[in-house]
């Protein structure tokens, strides 16, 4: 009896007037692959494109409608012989860059893409700097240190 | 009544905070011991105060009380008990409240457990935490005050996001927290010892086990959202590159160096200016992280909403506690003793070049999150920064890092032969790589990530057993810290078999089946044997049943969801799981076809357990070095 | 173990302290940055990288009589707005009466794009609400969208004589947007600039 209210309570939620919410004209259906490659090949590319609706998701992961629209036009395009940098190309040519999740290397994203290598090498040339500072303090000599005191 | 006096014990909280912060710090610049007295009895005041804040919150869930604006926002008449616990913190305002809680459980502990140190030291380091405390109290009072009224009260709440109606979200903000937030101990100490003017040795020793614990908290947390991901996303990644969850990584990767460094610090007295630097950033990046994920300014799904206003507040305080730490870094760092030199080939320079390539990554998962924003502001366009970027970079600044962790605990401090530990090693380097190479030939549909998982996982495994065995061999004995070390090393060896494992073979495939068809994978076979509506306490579920087969017999009988929530209609997509040492088997559930026939998607992750478990490694070594010993030796000294 | 000092203590270098300020400086004005962005609602709109670029050729049939085809061809030589909707969007209802009332201001052809729609739904939909469009192209499949660079619905393009698209709103329209930003390029298109 005690499950009949709650219960009760969720029907008259969920209980949706006949129209319904409208949608869009869609096909669920999955996408068929010709073969284990192209579905690889398919799932990588889909994987570096951004769905331009949502929040932050990959094309391979998102279940909007334009998202639905562009996974068909990336396999259309493969099955038209064309290549991932072409098939890139395209999108982009309509949705500018943001459509990739690998951000194209050119003058604007030079920062992005070498930053860390000229962190990295700053960094390096500190250490070095201080490794050899550090060294002058101790004599070169051949014993080691006991292992007791070696934690 | 009871939410106002929930307002009255944060106002009370704020203002033991404001004094908490301003007296003992002044006592200790003035040397007055009575102002310094009061830090104490202030930490444990405001964990009093706090907790029961916390408590009518969340008594207010529990009873329900619509006419608690965030309760109305965050809850719903539906909604099971269980969920009306974590929805205290299930969005902005008690998240926050959680926050500051967890600080004053942290202030509270560092107050009872430090009768060893100078009192000058601690009314210093509570001092500190007791300025973070007043912003984040003032900040919570004043912009995002959860026990704010709603009148007249809401008939029904809105019910809170189902993404968080889960036991893996129960547990995942309290245990970042507790790791983010933990990051201020040794922030504090860090602060107490500019403002001191030098860095002893002891309050190091004092230190360690505290940022040990809050970095193992903060691994879990991490691991815990990321199998969450998993399990609840409905795709079985378990990693995005996601915004929030970099603000959740810059810290650790911070906190990784600084347990190192401060190792080295402790035990020969090098690396201060570094330690304290490292301790400035891991809490600062704490901080920025809580920052970006509450202020609106990245696009991410997990973000919580928030408006302008209470961006510019945190950021102002950001800005001055940030700022001024780095101030005082460049004024008194300078002034700190350096410790014993030491050689090329030693222990200090490995250690030196690890925290070089950790704070690398940071810096570059720091860019590659920033950089959209900073594309925006100099008008150069829109710009996606995503996972083939972190993911190649931080691959790139790994390996060095991956290749030299078994040298780490061999080498010796000061000076010592690279001759000799690379004889140690080669043997071991050599298997790993045969093992790799046997990998490959093996299963080469895995290609070289499958073997290199391999071959990296077994070197730093064998790498780190081999230490142990000679420590065993020579001494008969290894310290809880050599433990420690073992087991956060090996966790990384079998992090390491996961993620480039399941990133190397893991197979999906979708397709649309009526009842009783099968879809094939691999050496499994999946029925679809159709989908039943159920209802759940909240809920409206599609339930569907998959009979998973290998070799002709029966392996799991799966049950993946579609549930559809009462309150706001969103449809979640529930994954069902069978787990396995060896792999996972993941079916999720399309979209319904029409007849009866449904989108059907499954997942064979190879190996994917294996990050969490690497993961809980690496955590229970933290712990694990916490409990040495030589943390519980009484510092001989009472005088600073 | 001790070892003696080489060095007394010293101050940090300089050029650390200046990199390591203008970092702090340069990382707190981004967010400032960022913060006073978060509260603008058009901060996550996808600008459109079409704007000067011809429009994408289509043929597509008439709603109203699909034995008709239309598109840009047809279209040429007077600029036309375009504006993507459907029956199914909930901000496209939204705009409509603002869309209607620029439509019946008679100042440009306001092109219908019927984005993935049931033709019988989108007729039903016109016949309920109005229609403001001078006519309107049926596209269910959805095959051009991708080609304007679609990403929802409503959206809304200026494309002028040549065929040259010059302006792009992503949301729903509303009065003010048309005031300060639609009118301004419609005079700018109009007067051959």
């Amino acid at each position: 009896m005690r499950a009949l209210l709650p219960g009760l309570a969720l029907c008259l939620a969920l209980a949706l007037p006949a129209s319904g919410p409208a949608q869009p004209v869609a096909d669920p259906t999955p996408l068929q692959f010709q073969d284990a490659a192209e579905e690889t090949r398919f799932h990588a590319l889909t994987s570096e494109l951004r769905c331009v609706q949502c929040q932050n998701q990959s094309l391979a992961d998102s279940n909007a409608q334009i998202a639905q629209d562009m996974r068909r036009e990336v396999l259309a395009l493969m099955r038209q012989g064309r290549s991932d940098a072409q098939i890139k190309q395209f999108l982009v040519d309509r949705y500018g860059e943001f459509v990739l999740y690998r951000p194209a290397v050119h003058g604007q994203t030079w920062l992005l893409w070498f930053g860390p290598g000229l962190v990295l090498l700053l960094g390096a040339g500190v250490l070095w700097h201080v490794v050899r500072r550090r060294a002058a303090a101790v004599p070169e000599t051949d014993t080691p240190e006991p292992p007791e005191q070696d934690w | 009544m009871l939410p106002e006096l929930g307002q009255l014990l944060l106002l009370l909280a704020l203002t033991v905070a404001a004094l908490q912060a301003l007296l003992p710090l002044a006592g200790a610049h003035a040397g007055r011991a009575p102002l310094m007295a009061v830090a104490r009895p202030a930490a444990l005041a405001q964990l009093l105060l706090l907790a029961g804040a916390f408590a009518i919150l969340t008594w207010a869930f529990v009873v329900q009380d619509f006419s608690v604006r965030y309760v109305a926002a965050n809850s719903n008449s539906l909604l099971p008990m269980i969920y009306r616990y974590s929805a205290v913190w299930g969005s902005h305002e008690g998240s926050l409240l959680l926050w500051a809680l967890v600080l004053a459980l942290w202030t509270a502990a560092v107050a009872l457990c430090s009768r060893s140190l100078p009192q000058a030291v601690v009314a210093r380091v509570l001092g500190v935490m007791g300025v973070v405390a007043t912003g984040f109290l003032a900040f919570l009072i004043f912009t995002s005050n959860p026990f704010e009224r709603l009148l007249p009260a809401a008939v029904e709440g809105r019910d809170l996001n189902p993404l968080l109606q889960d036991p893996g979200l129960i547990f995942h903000p309290p245990l970042l927290y507790l790791g983010y937030v933990g990051f201020a101990v040794p922030f504090a100490f860090a602060i107490a010892a500019l403002l001191d003017g030098r860095l002893d040795a002891r309050w190091l020793r004092w230190t360690r086990p505290w940022t040990n614990v809050a970095w193992a908290f903060l691994t879990l947390g991490i691991a815990l959202g990321s199998w969450w991901a998993y399990y609840e996303l409905g795709w079985g990644g378990w990693w995005f590159w996601d915004p929030v969850e970099n603000a959740s990584f810059m810290p650790w990767l911070v906190g990784a160096a600084l347990i190192h460094s401060q190792a080295v610090t402790e035990k020969r007295g090098s690396f201060g200016g570094w330690t304290l630097l490292l301790a400035i950033a891991a809490f600062s990046l704490s901080l920025l992280g809580t920052f970006l994920v509450r202020s609106g300014v990245l696009t991410s799904v997990h973000a919580f909403a928030a408006d302008p206003s209470r961006g510019v507040f945190i950021l102002v305080f950001l800005g001055l506690v940030i700022g001024a730490s780095l101030l005082l870094y460049a004024l008194r760092a300078g002034r700190l003793q350096p410790g014993a030199g030491f050689r090329p080939v030693s222990r200090e320079t490995l250690l030196l070049v690890n925290n070089l390539l950790l704070a690398s990554a940071c810096a570059m998962v720091l860019l590659g999150t920033l950089y959209p924003l900073l594309a925006d502001a100099l008008d150069l366009g829109k710009i996606s920064v995503g996972p083939p970027y972190f993911g190649l970079l931080f691959f790139l600044l790994m390996v060095p890092l991956v290749a030299l962790v078994p040298f780490g605990p061999l080498l010796r401090w000061q000076r010592d032969q690279a001759s000799a530990v690379l004889a140690v090693l080669l043997p071991w380097l050599g298997l790993a790589v045969a093992a790799g190479a046997a990998a490959w030939l093996a299963a080469p549909a895995g290609g070289w990530k499958s073997a290199l998982g391999v071959a990296a996982a077994l070197w730093v495994g064998a790498g780190t057993l081999r230490f142990v065995w000679a420590r065993l061999r020579n001494s008969g004995r290894l310290t809880l810290e050599m433990w420690g070390m073992a087991l956060g090393h090996l966790g990384i060896a079998v992090f390491l078999v996961g993620a480039l494992l399941v990133e190397a073979r893991n197979v999906q495939r979708e397709v649309a089946l009526k009842p009783g068809q099968a879809l094939e994978l691999g050496e499994y076979r999946f029925v679809f044997q159709g989908v039943e509506e159920r209802p759940g306490p909240n809920y409206l579920s599609d339930r569907g049943q998959v009979q998973v087969l290998r070799k002709g017999r029966e392996l799991a009988l799966l049950h993946p969801e579609k549930r559809a929530y009462a309150s706001g209609g969103q449809v979640m997509t529930e994954a069902a799981i069978r787990p396995g040492l060896l792999g996972d088997v993941y079916v999720a559930l399309g979209e319904p076809l029409g007849e009866g026939a449904w989108a059907v998607r499954v997942h064979l992750k190879p190996f994917v357990r294996w990050i969490w478990a690497g993961a809980l490694l690496m955590a229970l070594g933290g712990l694990v070095t916490a409990a040495d010993r030589r943390f519980r030796r009484r510092t001989e000294e009472k005088t600073a | 173990m001790n070892t003696p000092q080489t060095h007394k203590p010293q101050g940090l270098p300089v050029v650390a302290v200046v990199i390591g300020a203008l970092f702090f400086v340069g990382l707190i004005g981004l967010m400032g940055y960022g913060v006073l962005r978060s509260g603008d609602a058009n901060r996550d709109v996808l600008p459109s990288v079409l704007i000067g670029k011809p429009a994408p050729e289509f043929s597509l049939p008439v709603l109203h009589d699909p034995s008709i085809q239309a598109g840009s061809a047809q279209l040429r030589g007077a600029p036309y707005l375009f504006n993507v909707w459907g029956s199914w969007c909930a901000a496209c209802r939204e705009e409509h009466p603002v869309l209607t009332r620029f439509a019946e201001s008679k100042r440009v052809r306001v092109v219908g794009y019927n984005w993935k729609d049931e033709p019988a739904d989108a007729l039903r939909w016109l016949e309920q609400f109005g229609n403001p469009y001078f006519v309107v192209l049926a596209d269910r499949e959805g095959r051009y969208a991708l080609d304007w660079g679609v990403t929802g619905a409503p959206e809304t393009f200026l494309v002028d004589g040549a065929g040259v698209i010059r302006w792009k709103h992503t949301g729903p329209l509303t009065q003010a947007v048309i005031d300060a930003e639609l009118l301004p390029a419609l005079a700018q298109v109009e007067q051959g600039r």
